[in-house]
């Protein structure tokens, strides 16, 4: 489904990815993990299509496509979704008038016939249950003075209505309490099929007890420098990341 | 090169005879001289070069006489969904056969009301255009809400301007509401022609006890038309004022906008928003005068420019040493959309009580990239994205607009402008 290869990233001719190679296929779900400052964030961005990020080297193709030529908007489209690290808060902008916009527009792209009043409503309040979400929250303006939990909630209740292929949660556990986590975590699995994938950015384990990866990437200074199975994820929470760090490092100055 | 003396553009225009209200013309004449038009060295025109535009665009120092309009063209010129009385105006002569009039409201040509205190409101001492339109405008209309009288449609002031030769249009409203009375005010401009015109208006709004007056106004003039107003609401105890101000085209737009609080708990409520492109520019002075105590002001005007258009601010709010327990506030936000687009803002804040509560504050920046970002991550195309956040952001005004129908037209008037409809 998503084949990165070789991937280079800049922001401002400074260089974050130096070389990330991946594949993920439908059904998995992979964890990026790694300490801070390593890039994980960054290729989130890059593939979902921020603009400050400059790809100076490398090719990603997704579903055949090449994603790297693809405006953002056509990125959801065509099923990429990321949920923001940090939401963004954007007074004046309801939040059912923003995800009806952005369902119709991601249904006219896939070819299906827009939704109506009534059957968009019927969907949001099927995909509500899933994260917990009350209604209250979405009559408001877009993310404008949501809790932090209330924020991440909404990115997941956003990816179950525009039905992504690909979902990118990047550090969506990051200030949560373990109450959030869990309705998250929740959302997240329900939405897990055969067709789908998923990939989890993530600085911490804990995460990875609710959403179990079938593969785990350590990235640092922009590669992924190791790879293994849910195992990895225990035994990085257990030693840190100061040996893979030195590993590394040490193989550099050689 | 051209120099302008102080009142040299008008001189032969000013020698003119005019009939009516002939000692009222002479004190606003002999103050039009005084004061002279101004150039950038003044203080209150320093960035809006009003002189010069005139110069350059105005070929006839003239009153354009007023036209003919049909009742067609009126029905026309009504925004979608009114309904309410209609006033209709030619180069600001009242045409009372037009008149549609659904409730009760007196109104007559100012001719024919040669007792009313034009002058006593929007003074000609504080402003040149104000004292020149004193001078020298031909007719104005007179309207009166009755005591008590809860007019409950809007009233529509239509005015059809056309001056082919490059005139003067010189509009006189003056407008009484009596106590308790409630009135709707929205005026429209209607332009026949491409010409350059100048249009020189003041309304001066007399508010009694407890009364409530709106007044929304969408300014769409010509995009050669150069137009000064001066409007200013003299407010008694009790009594609320609302302006809601939408400012869309115009070569030069100045406003000057009054509102004299004079008696406790007046609330006066000063609302904008100009969208502007092209080479576009609107100046906003607005003045509160707080002079009593108890009272309330509230102002928000937001911008958005594109192209080379150039947008100014300027709020001031008065609180005289008598005015305490004030409440004021003023906000002023732009997003500029260009580098070529320039604001100038400047909250001027005049304090002289020691127990109120004022504030202010005016940002200017850019679209929000981040927030543009997320739109188009979740598929909404990147220019209805830049439509969504732009309408969020200009929007909040037109909540200020009670009247729903208006209100609508409005906000279809705003969003097709933003490139927010779809």
């Amino acid at each position: 489904m998503l084949s990165i290869k070789n991937l280079h990233a800049s922001i401002e001719g400074t260089p974050i990815l130096r070389g990330i190679n991946l594949e993920v296929k439908a059904g998995e779900v992979h964890a990026i993990m790694g300490p801070n400052g390593s890039g994980k964030s960054t290729l989130a961005s890059v593939l979902a299509g921020r603009e400050e990020y400059e790809v100076t080297e490398g090719e990603v193709t997704f579903k055949g496509k090449d994603l790297l030529d693809l405006a953002p908007e056509d990125r959801a489209r065509e099923g990429v979704f990321l949920a923001f690290q940090y939401p963004v808060e954007i007074p004046g902008v309801s939040s059912t008038n923003f995800l009806r916009t952005a369902v119709n527009q991601v249904r006219e792209y896939r070819g299906l016939e827009a939704l109506d009043a009534v059957k968009f409503l019927t969907m949001m309040k099927e995909k509500m249950k899933l994260v917990e979400i009350d209604q209250k929250l979405l009559s408001r303006s877009l993310n404008e003075g949501f809790s932090g939990g209330e924020k991440k909630r909404n990115e997941i209740f956003q990816m179950a209505m525009l039905e992504p292929t690909l979902s990118i949660l990047d550090e969506t556990d990051s200030g949560l309490d373990i109450d959030a986590l869990r309705i998250v975590s929740n959302g997240v699995n329900q939405l897990k099929s055969k067709d789908n994938a998923t990939i989890v950015v993530t600085h911490y384990q804990r995460l990875l007890d609710y959403i179990v990866p079938d593969f785990v990437h350590v990235l640092y200074k922009g590669r992924i420098v190791k790879s293994g199975t849910k195992e990895l994820a225990l035994e990085l929470e257990e030693k840190g990341y100061d040996w893979i760090k030195e590993a590394i490092d040490s193989e550099a100055t050689v | 090169m051209s120099t302008l003396t102080k009142q040299n553009l008008f001189e032969g225009f000013l020698e003119t005879s005019f009939a009516g209200f002939e000692k009222t013309r002479e004190e606003g004449k002999a103050s039009f001289l005084k004061q002279g038009l101004p150039t950038l060295k003044s203080e209150e025109y320093k960035f809006t070069a009003i002189a010069k535009k005139l110069e350059q665009s105005i070929s006839s120092f003239q009153n354009a006489k007023p036209f003919e309009v049909n009742a067609e063209e009126v029905k026309a010129g009504i925004p979608e969904g009114f309904d309410g009385t209609v006033l209709v105006f030619a180069n600001g002569h009242l045409i009372p056969d037009l008149a549609i009039q659904a409730e009760n409201l007196a109104f007559s040509k100012l001719s024919e009301k040669p007792e009313t205190a034009i002058g006593s409101i929007a003074k000609a001492n504080k402003d040149p255009f104000a004292a020149l339109n004193q001078s020298s405008f031909d007719e104005g209309v007179f309207l009166q809400i009755p005591k008590k009288e809860v007019v409950e449609k809007p009233i529509l002031l239509l005015s059809f301007n056309k001056a082919n030769e490059g005139q003067l249009i010189q509009p006189r409203v003056w407008i009484e509401a009596g106590d308790f009375a409630e009135v709707t005010f929205i005026t429209h401009n209607i332009n026949k022609s491409e010409e350059p015109y100048f249009v020189n208006k003041v309304v001066e709004i007399k508010g009694g006890v407890n009364s409530q007056i709106r007044y929304y106004r969408v300014q769409n003039e010509g995009k050669n038309a150069i137009e000064v107003s001066n409007i200013e609401t003299n407010l008694l105890q009790d009594s609320r004022f609302t302006s809601v101000n939408i400012s869309l085209s115009g070569e030069m737009v100045r406003n000057n906008l009054s509102l004299n609080l004079l008696g406790s708990n007046s609330e006066g409520n000063m609302y904008g928003i100009y969208l502007l492109n092209g080479k576009t520019h609107v100046d906003n002075h607005t003045n509160v005068d707080h002079t009593i105590p108890h009272a309330e002001s509230n102002e928000l005007y937001k911008g958005i420019l594109a192209d080379q258009s150039r947008g100014v601010f300027n709020g001031k709010i008065f609180v005289r040493q008598d005015a305490q327990k004030t409440n004021a506030f003023q906000q002023n936000n732009n997003i500029l959309l260009s580098e070529d687009a320039i604001v100038n803002t400047k909250p001027q804040l005049e304090i002289w009580a020691d127990d109120v509560k004022c504030s202010h504050g005016c940002t200017t920046g850019q679209l929000d990239e981040e927030a543009l970002f997320y739109l188009q991550a979740r598929g909404i195309d990147k220019t209805q994205a830049k439509g969504l956040l732009l309408f969020a952001f200009a929007g909040e005004v037109l909540e200020h607009i009670q009247d729903e129908s208006f209100k609508n037209y409005c906000i279809d008037l705003v969003q097709e402008r933003l490139g927010s409809k779809f």
